[in-house]
C-alpha cells in the first residue's frame, strides 16, 4: 500500500483555552475510507477542526508528506483538502449556485458530476439555501466539497438528523466519491459505516484508543460496547468542552 | 442581595489575568508569598499617608506638576486626577472583571455631579440647617444614582457584547442630549451648572480651601479602591470573573450570571456617582462635556492605558492621563512649540492627538498597559488580559 | 399635508446622510465583527479634503462640487483600506483591541483636524440650485435633499450590484454570514477585508462632502455627530445588514424629523428610545443574522 495521505501525531487542539483534541495520532491510508469514531462531544468534531486550523492546534499534521500545522485554514484547502463540516453550514441567504460557486476553486469545476451525483439540487439552483430541507442542504455541502478535485475529504456526521432514505443517498454519493479520494468520515450511524469505511479510528477522551481495520472493530460486539455505546458518566464531563464550540460559533 | 457579597474566605490572588501586586508601590513583588499582604498593605497604608500629608509639604517636580506641592493649582490638580483615577477604577470594575463594554459609564458620573448640584439648588430655599441640606443632598443623590443605574442596568443587560455596549452608550447620549437642552434652567445647558455653595460646608469652599477639597478626593479614591477591593474579593467577584471567562461554564454550575453582572452594574455606577459629586465640589460646577460618549472614551482610554487586568493600573492610567493632559495642554502654549515648523506644530499642539496616538501604541505594542510592564519584564511574556479567551482564528 | 411632506422629504435626505455612514459601519462589522470607531474620521478628512480641492478649482459650480465628491470618496477608501492594512490587521480576531485602536484613531483624528483646520465651522458655497427650493404639493423642498437621497440611492445600488454580481461581493456576502465556512472553502477572506473598509470609507467619504453641502459647513466634529446617528442605526438595521441600514436610516432620520417638528425638538432622545426598544424587543435588530 502507498503512503498515508494524511499523518497525523501528537496533535492537540483548544477552544477558548480548553484543551478539546489531546494528543491525538492516527494515519489516513491514500484511498478509501476511514472512519472516526467515539462517544458523542468525544473531541471527533475538533480533531477535524483542529487538522484544517479552524481552531488552536499544535502538532503534527502532514498532507502528502507536507507539514499543514502551521498553515491558514484556506492554504490547507487549496492544497486539496475537501471539508464538509458538522451541520452542512451552507450559506443560507445564498442560493444554491452561489454556494457551489463560491467552493470552486479548480479551473474546470466537475460540474456534471455534481449535477449527475445531485440531480435534485441541480435543479434547485436558484433557491435559497437556507430554504432548502436538511437533506438537500447536506447535498450542497457535499457537493461544495466534490466540485473540486481534492486529495483529501474530511466528512463530519453527513448523516446526522436526515431521513433513512436521505442516508442512503448520501453515502450512495461518498462511496462514489471514495472511488478517486480517500476519505476521513466521522459517522454515529454504524450502517453507514459498514457500507463505507475499511478502517476506524476510535477517540475516547480526546485520544485515540483503537486503531484497525473496520472489520475488526465491527465484528466485535463488546468493542462497540465500550468505545461507542450508550452514554455514561463521562459523557456529562464533555458536555462543558461540547457548549464551548457553541459560545466560540456565537461570538463571532 | 447581600448574601452575594458575602466575602469568600481566604481571598486567592485571582486569575492568571490578575495582578499580584494591588498597591501601586509593586516593591512587594520578591517578597515570599505568605509575607506579601502584609508587606502591600502596609505599602498601600503608607502611599495613602505620603499622599495625604502632601499638601504640607513642599515637593515640586518640574515638568510634571504646575508647581510647587501646598499650592492650589498643583493640589486642584492632584485632586482632579484622583478623582479621574476613581472614576476609571470603578469602570476597570465593569469592564475588567466582569467584561461589560459600556459607553455610558459617563452618565452616572455625571448624574453624580449634576445630582448633587440639583439637589443643592433644589434644596436652598429650605429652613434647615445647612449641613443638614447638604447631607440631604447628597443622599438624596446617591439614590438617584443607585435608582438610574438599577434602571439602565436592568434593560441594558437583557443585551450582551455589542448590544450592551450600544444600549448603554444610547442612555448616555440621551442624558447628554437632556443635560444640554437645559430643561427647567436645571442643568444650565451648554454654559454648565454652578456650584450653589448656599450650603456647602465652609471648608470645601474657596481657593484657600482647596487642600481640604483634596483630601476630599483622596479619601474617595481610597473608598471607591476598598469597595472595589470587595467586590472583586466576594463571591460575586468571582462569579463575574468566571462570566467573563465562560458565561456557559457558570450557567451550567447552575449560578445565573445576571444578578452578579447586574449588581457589579450598579456598584460600578454608584461610585462613578460618588466620583462625580466629588468633581462638581472640587471644580464648583459642571460641564456638559462630562455626560458626553467622549467622556466614557477617554475613561476606556485611561482603563486601557493603565493596564485592564490590574487594578491599580486604572489608578495610574488616571493620573498619568491626567497630568499628560495638563502638561500637554501647557506644552501646546509654549513658545517652544510655537517656533517649531507647521507640520510638527499643528500636531504637537494637540494634546488629544499625542494621546490618542500614545493610546494606539499601548494597545499595539503594550496589550497589558503601563501597569503590565513590570509583569512584561519579569515573565518575558506577551499577554492579553482582556481577550486571552478568544480563540485564534488562523 | 406640506408639512408632512416636507418632514419627510427632509428626514429622507438626513437619512440618506446616515445611510451613507451606516452602510460601511454595517458591511464592516458584519464581516469582521469590527466596530469601527474611526468611521467618522474618515468622514471628516473626506469631508475636509474635497472642500480644499473643490475651492481651488471652482468653488460654488457643480464641476466643483462633482470634484470633491470625487476626491471625497477616494480619499475615504484609501484612508479607510490604509487603516484596515495598518491598524486592524494587526489584531486580528481580536475584536475588542481593535475597536480600542478605532476609538484612538477617532480621538486623534479630530484634534488632529482641529489643529489643520480650527475649531470653528468653516462655510462652504455650493451651487446656487441647491440653495434654492421645489415646490411639491405645495411644500418648499430645499433642493439638497434631492441630491442626497440621489446619491444614497447610487451608492445603494451600487453596493447591491457589486454584492450581487462579483466574486468579492459572493465572498463578502458569504462571510458576513459564516466567516469561518468561507476561510474552509479555501478563501483567503481577509483579502476581501481591506476591500469591505475601502468601500464603507468611500461611502463615508461622499457622505463627508454631501454633510457640507446639507450642513452648509465643513467641521472637525462632522463626523463624530454623524457616526453616532450611523451607530444607532446599524444596530436598529441589524449589524451586518444593508437593507437592514437602509431601512433603519430612512425610519431614524424620519421619526427624529417628526419628533423635532411635533415633540418640541426632542427628535434626539425619541431616537435613543427606539434604539433602546428595538434592542429590548428584538436584540438583533430589524433584518440583522440570527446571533
Amino acid at each position: 500500500m502507498s503512503a498515508p495521505i494524511l499523518v497525523v501525531e501528537g496533535l492537540h487542539g483548544r477552544i477558548a483555552g480548553q484543551q478539546v483534541v489531546e494528543d491525538v495520532s492516527f494515519e489516513v491510508p491514500a484511498s478509501g475510507v476511514t472512519a472516526l469514531l467515539g462517544r458523542n462531544g468525544v473531541g471527533k468534531t475538533s480533531t477535524i477542526k483542529s487538522i484544517l486550523g479552524l481552531i488552536d492546534r499544535t502538532g503534527d499534521v502532514r498532507l502528502g508528506g507536507e507539514r499543514i500545522d502551521r498553515l491558514p485554514t484556506h492554504r490547507i484547502v487549496q492544497r486539496g483538502v475537501g471539508y464538509v463540516p458538522e451541520d452542512r453550514e451552507v450559506f443560507g441567504s445564498l442560493s444554491v449556485a452561489e454556494n457551489l460557486r463560491l467552493a470552486e476553486r479548480d479551473d474546470r469545476p466537475r460540474r456534471e458530476l455534481i449535477e449527475r451525483l445531485f440531480p435534485d439540487i441541480h435543479a434547485r439552483r436558484a433557491q435559497r439555501a437556507g430554504t432548502l430541507s436538511g437533506g438537500q442542504q447536506q447535498m450542497v455541502s457535499l457537493a461544495r466539497a466534490l466540485v473540486n478535485e481534492n486529495r483529501l475529504l474530511l466528512v463530519d456526521e453527513p448523516t446526522k438528523g436526515l431521513a433513512p432514505r436521505i442516508v442512503d443517498e448520501v453515502a450512495a454519493a461518498l462511496a462514489e466519491a471514495a472511488k478517486t479520494v480517500p476519505i476521513l468520515l466521522v459517522e454515529q450511524n454504524l450502517h453507514v459505516i459498514r457500507k463505507l469505511a475499511e478502517r476506524v479510528v476510535v477517540l475516547s477522551g480526546g485520544r485515540v484508543v483503537f486503531s484497525g481495520s473496520a472489520a475488526d472493530l465491527l465484528d466485535d460486539e463488546a468493542r462497540i460496547q465500550r468505545y461507542l455505546g450508550v452514554a455514561t458518566d463521562e459523557s456529562a464531563h464533555d458536555a462543558v468542552p461540547a457548549a464551548s464550540i457553541d459560545i466560540t460559533e456565537e461570538l463571532r | 442581595m447581600n448574601q452575594q457579597l458575602t466575602d469568600s474566605a481566604p481571598a486567592s490572588t485571582g486569575s492568571a489575568t490578575e495582578a499580584p501586586a494591588p498597591a501601586p508601590d509593586g516593591k512587594a513583588g520578591g517578597e515570599a508569598s505568605t509575607r506579601r499582604p502584609l508587606a502591600l498593605l502596609i505599602g498601600g497604608i503608607a502611599l495613602v499617608v505620603v499622599l495625604a500629608i502632601l499638601p504640607l509639604l513642599a515637593i515640586e517636580i518640574p515638568g510634571v506638576l504646575p508647581g510647587p506641592t501646598y499650592t492650589p493649582g498643583t493640589l486642584q490638580l492632584l485632586a482632579y486626577a484622583m478623582l479621574i483615577a476613581a472614576l476609571a477604577l470603578s469602570y476597570r470594575m465593569m469592564f475588567g472583571l466582569a467584561g461589560l463594554l459600556s459607553f455610558g459609564h459617563a452618565l452616572f458620573f455625571a448624574a453624580g455631579a449634576y445630582g448633587l448640584g440639583m439637589a443643592l439648588e433644589y434644596f436652598a430655599p429650605v429652613e434647615w440647617p445647612s449641613e443638614l441640606i447638604f447631607l440631604a443632598s447628597i443622599v438624596v443623590t446617591l439614590v438617584f444614582g443607585i435608582v438610574l443605574a438599577a434602571t439602565v442596568g436592568s434593560l441594558a443587560l437583557r443585551v450582551t457584547g455589542i448590544s450592551f455596549a450600544m444600549v448603554t452608550l444610547a442612555f448616555a447620549q440621551a442624558g447628554s442630549v437632556l443635560i444640554r437642552r437645559n430643561p427647567g434652567g436645571a442643568t444650565g445647558g451648554d454654559e454648565g451648572l454652578s456650584l450653589d455653595i448656599a450650603n456647602v460646608p465652609d471648608a470645601l469652599v474657596g481657593v484657600l480651601n482647596t487642600r481640604n477639597l483634596y483630601w476630599l478626593a483622596l479619601g474617595i479614591l481610597v473608598f471607591v479602591y476598598l469597595v472595589v477591593l470587595w467586590v472583586e474579593r466576594s463571591r460575586a467577584g468571582h462569579v463575574a470573573e468566571a462570566t467573563r471567562e465562560n458565561e456557559l461554564r457558570v450557567r451550567v454550575l447552575g449560578i445565573r450570571p445576571y444578578r452578579v453582572k447586574f449588581l457589579i452594574f450598579i456598584v460600578a455606577s454608584t461610585l462613578a456617582a460618588i466620583a462625580g459629586m466629588g468633581y462638581l465640589l472640587l471644580q464648583s460646577g459642571a460641564a456638559p462635556r462630562i455626560a458626553t460618549a467622549d467622556f466614557t472614551l477617554t475613561i476606556l482610554v485611561i482603563v486601557v492605558l493603565g493596564g485592564v487586568g490590574y487594578r491599580w493600573g486604572a489608578i495610574v492610567g488616571g493620573i498619568v492621563y491626567t497630568l499628560l493632559d495638563q502638561r500637554l495642554t501647557a506644552l501646546a502654549g509654549s513658545d517652544f512649540i510655537a517656533g517649531l515648523p507647521a507640520v510638527l506644530r499643528v500636531p504637537l499642539s494637540e494634546p488629544l492627538f499625542i494621546l490618542g496616538t500614545l493610546f494606539i501604541l499601548v494597545v499595539l505594542f503594550l496589550p497589558g498597559g503601563i501597569a503590565g510592564i513590570p509583569q512584561r519584564i519579569r515573565t518575558g511574556r506577551k499577554q492579553h488580559p482582556v481577550e486571552s479567551e478568544e480563540a485564534a482564528d488562523a | 399635508m406640506s408639512t408632512v411632506l416636507l418632514l419627510v422629504i427632509t428626514g429622507l435626505g438626513l437619512g440618506a446622510l446616515y445611510f451613507l455612514v451606516a452602510s460601511g459601519l454595517s458591511l464592516i462589522y458584519g464581516l469582521m465583527g469590527v466596530l469601527n470607531f474611526a468611521h467618522g474620521a474618515f468622514l471628516t478628512i473626506a469631508a475636509f479634503l474635497g472642500w480644499e480641492v473643490g475651492r481651488r478649482v471652482s468653488d460654488g459650480t457643480w464641476w466643483g462640487l462633482l470634484l470633491s465628491a470625487l476626491v471625497g470618496m477616494i480619499v475615504g477608501a484609501i484612508v479607510a483600506a490604509a487603516t484596515e492594512y495598518f491598524l486592524i490587521r494587526r489584531l486580528y480576531e481580536r475584536h475588542i483591541e481593535q475597536a480600542l485602536v478605532t476609538v484612538g484613531l477617532s480621538l486623534a483624528s479630530v484634534a488632529l483636524f482641529e489643529g489643520i483646520w480650527g475649531t470653528d465651522p468653516i462655510y462652504t458655497a455650493k451651487p446656487d440650485w441647491l440653495t434654492q427650493t421645489t415646490e411639491i404639493l405645495g411644500a418648499k423642498i430645499p433642493n439638497d435633499r434631492f441630491l442626497l437621497i440621489a446619491c444614497a440611492a447610487l451608492v445603494l445600488g451600487g453596493i447591491v450590484l457589486f454584492l450581487r454580481r462579483t466574486r468579492y461581493g459572493l465572498i463578502i456576502r458569504a462571510g458576513v454570514e459564516n466567516r469561518s465556512m468561507v476561510t474552509a472553502l479555501g478563501i483567503d477572506v481577509r483579502r476581501s477585508f481591506t476591500l469591505v473598509f475601502a468601500i464603507g470609507g468611500a461611502a463615508a467619504g461622499l457622505g463627508g462632502v454631501l454633510a457640507s453641502v446639507y450642513y452648509g459647513y465643513v467641521s472637525a466634529h462632522l463626523g463624530s455627530v454623524l457616526l453616532i446617528f450611523a451607530f444607532i442605526v446599524t444596530v436598529i438595521g441589524g449589524l451586518g445588514s444593508l437593507t437592514g441600514a437602509a431601512i433603519a436610516s430612512v425610519l431614524v432620520a424620519v421619526l427624529q424629523q417628526f419628533a423635532n417638528f411635533y415633540l418640541g425638538g426632542t427628535g434626539d432622545l425619541v431616537v435613543v428610545i427606539a434604539l433602546a426598544a428595538v434592542l429590548l424587543v428584538r436584540p438583533r435588530g430589524l433584518m440583522g443574522k440570527v446571533a
